[in-house]
């Protein structure tokens, strides 16, 4: 028989509870049988000895930027960069220009994506048309061709009315509505955390108020009219609320991203545009928050919010620089350097927090390695160390403040669909 | 001095402060005869490259520039075309290219004067930029606190107004904390930059508190027609009721407080005019000074001393 035979790896599954050396055979794109000493003939046989076998990755907050900002990243170029990160799914943001608020772009990205045949695109909808948080989108519709969840990420919903009508709608057909948490009244055209610290660089801040008052209302919202995912939470304010809210049983997820768990706000040092994002980077309070948020499972998610840019774009003066950085090909081996080996994190919660919760929240038919389901995979190599090197990356997006960090834990193998698309010994794989 | 650039007070020693302070009082004493001044920029052009407004900085940019045999030359950029146009590294790559001993750099966002010196190799020379840095203008106001009241460890100075917005404030602050002086900040809550404290400031929003032991108050002008849009205060009456500077707050301060302002004034709201223009103040000796001061600062990176 055809197929992939995994052996002597360390299969890491909290779906179903196992830690354990086994062999894990793939066919026909799923996955066939998980146990000790398989035998199987015509299989390509991969020895795993030392790595780690973990279902796929899932990455639930990406920007793909196409169509309409092709110079920051592609389908393609993304789709690539996510496989050399280890991901086997990627959910892409609607903020696309046009935003993908109709069944016609969800539809254009699959078959984009399709075409390249790289990774798993996972296309978000928009909640409401333009991103203009004015009128619901079609979110029956574009959730029957594909769309995985609803979001206008980049933008709140101010209107609380709009959003109400967009969690009772989207509610009908059990999509998920993830919330960009900001209330840019108090954010103010701010471009760093609002501290000592913003002070003295004479930047405009963002106070942590801005995330946390929008997360305390989309909590009360949530609670009254359906299910919310919060992304990218910096904060310890917001933390503190949903712990307290989801204690009560609100229909609250949240995520929060690599870089708040690894740097603060120090990191902005001289003006360095490569360290803004919204949310900004927050103190280390906030980062003591993030990290025991994770333990305690008040974090449902990791998600990199890659946000690629070109170099011009964060090549001016810092008010002017564009948010956010390149996150899929750095997280997995920042995460499992940094918290995993650290002992901050067990591996297993790592691959539930990457791939199992993920997969769960979101009702997608993936993060387990069961027999039987899709054969998406990532192995992990933790002896494999090197060095973030951002002229390397497959993304197009080189804007990363963890250039030249050296880091273990990277992906040594990455299977889309019971098809291996990248190693780092050949990079990506493309179809013959 | 040790540097190419003179972007802020922030990372400056007190053995550098004091030496262009020095250098500045050196010049100024030959001010009765400025045709003896030694001609220590001759056949030098600095470049003036203003992305906000400015009369006295930069007319006294080009006078010491003048009065040190050099040259000057002004390109003022629109606030507008900063978005759309050329990118800042551009503009002054190009200019470099024409030949320019320095760049003097006003630019309304932090950091810009920053971005410029890290792909320059001319000396940028910080101008203003957002409501980060303005080190000349601050050291021509120690300069004239260290004129009237020599050493200024201990001192108290207090700096009144928009303290959030204020580059002065900032580069003030900065450089009168590493000369050992007490700083306090006094103005409407709306106002204070947040975590000021933690740099040894001491804030206030009492003016006649603030003013009870001052040796120095440094007016800010109050930027009315930006503050009134954003809500920071309600009014200028209120504003001057509160923060206003005027001979009842005066008569209750030290009878040796002198009054600062690095202009321009507006009076009766920040300040009123029998102070404005009274005993206590020393607004016109700021300027003087101020052109010494970049006369001082011109040599070191530029000229003779360079």
């Amino acid at each position: 028989m055809s197929g992939l035979l995994l052996k002597n790896g360390t299969v890491v599954d909290p779906s179903q509870g196992l830690h354990k050396k086994l062999d894990l055979l793939v066919a026909d794109g799923k996955v066939v049988e998980l146990k000790e000493n398989i035998v199987a003939d015509g299989a390509e046989v991969y020895d795993l000895q030392n790595k780690i076998v973990a279902p796929g990755l899932i990455d639930m907050h990406v920007h793909l930027r196409e169509p309409g900002q092709e110079e920051k990243e592609t389908i393609k170029t993304g789709s690539k960069a996510a496989v050399a990160g280890g991901f086997t799914s990627i959910a892409c943001m609607a903020n696309t220009d046009p935003p993908a608020d109709d069944v016609s772009l969800i539809k254009h990205i699959q078959e984009v994506a399709r075409r390249h045949g790289i990774v798993n695109v996972l296309p978000i909808g928009a909640c409401t048309i333009g991103l203009r948080g004015e009128f619901i989108t079609q979110i029956g519709e574009m959730q029957r061709f594909g769309a995985v969840a609803f979001s206008d990420d980049g933008q709140p919903i101010v209107n609380a009315q709009v959003l109400r009508k967009v969690l009772e709608y989207a509610g009908m057909f059990n999509s998920v509505v993830i919330s960009h948490c900001e209330d840019k009244t108090l954010t103010n055209g701010g471009s760093m955390n609002e501290s000592a610290l913003s002070t003295k660089l004479g930047l405009p801040g963002i106070p942590s108020a801005s995330e946390a008052t929008m997360v305390a209302r989309d909590i009360e919202i949530a609670k009254n009219f359906g299910r919310i995912h919060l992304a990218h939470i910096s904060t310890k304010e917001s933390l503190d609320l949903i712990r307290q809210a989801k204690k009560l049983g609100a229909p609250i997820t949240c995520e929060t991203a690599p870089h708040y768990l690894l740097l603060t706000e120090e990191a902005v040092g001289v003006y360095n545009t490569n360290a803004k994002m919204s949310p900004p980077l927050r103190q280390e309070a906030d980062r003591q928050a993030l990290l025991a948020a994770l333990q305690d499972g008040t974090i449902d998610i990791l998600a990199t919010d890659h946000a690629p840019h070109t170099l011009d774009d964060k090549r001016v003066e810092f008010n002017l620089a564009s948010f956010g950085i390149s996150g899929l090909e750095t997280a997995l081996p920042l995460l499992y350097t940094h918290l995993v080996q650290t002992g901050l994190l067990t591996l297993d919660r790592l691959v539930e927090l990457m791939s199992v919760n993920p997969a769960k929240i979101f009702a997608l038919d993936k993060g387990t390695l069961r027999p039987g389901a899709a054969a998406d995979i990532t192995v992990i190599d933790p002896l494999l160390i090197k060095k973030v090197d951002k002229t390397k990356f497959y993304s197009k997006g080189k804007n990363t403040p963890f250039d030249g960090w050296e880091l273990g834990g990277w992906a040594a193998m990455t299977i889309v669909g019971g098809q291996i698309k990248y190693t780092p010994e050949k990079g990506v794989w493309l179809k013959a | 001095m040790g540097i190419k650039d003179l972007l802020g007070l922030k990372n400056l020693s007190a053995k550098q402060i004091n030496l262009i302070i020095q250098e500045a009082f050196t010049y100024k004493k030959q001010f009765a005869a400025p045709e003896r001044i030694k001609k220590s920029l001759l056949d030098k052009t600095l470049l003036t490259l203003f992305y906000e407004p400015s009369t006295r900085t930069l007319t006294s940019f080009n006078v010491a520039a003048g009065r040190l045999g050099g040259r000057a030359h002004n390109v003022s950029v629109s606030a507008s075309s900063v978005q759309k146009g050329e990118t800042l590294i551009d503009t002054v790559r190009n200019l470099e290219v024409m030949g320019f001993s320095a760049v003097v750099l006003r630019h309304s966002h932090g950091g810009a004067p920053q971005l410029a010196a890290e792909n320059t190799a001319m000396p940028v020379i910080n101008a203003g930029d957002g409501f980060n840095e303005h080190p000349t203008q601050a050291l021509l106001d120690i300069m004239t606190m260290q004129q009237f009241k020599g050493d200024l460890r201990n001192k108290k100075v207090v700096i009144v107004g928009d303290i959030a917005h204020s580059r002065v404030a900032r580069s003030n602050i900065w450089g009168l904390n590493t000369l050992g002086a007490q700083v306090a900040v006094c103005g409407p809550a709306t106002l204070i930059p947040k975590g000021i404290e933690d740099f040894g400031v001491t804030v206030e929003h009492d003016l006649g508190r603030a003013l009870a032991d001052a040796d120095f108050v440094n007016v800010l002008r109050m930027q009315y027609e930006r503050q009134a849009n954003q809500n920071f205060i309600p009014s200028k009456r209120e504003y001057h009721r509160l923060f206003g500077i005027n001979e009842k707050r005066l008569a209750k301060a030290k009878p040796d407080l002198l009054v600062l302002h690095p202009g321009p004034i507006n009076r009766s709201v920040e300040i009123s005019t029998p102070v404005a223009d009274g005993k206590q103040n020393v607004i016109l000796e700021q300027v003087v000074n101020g052109l010494a001061i970049r006369m001082a600062v011109l040599n070191l990176l530029i000229g003779e001393k360079a």
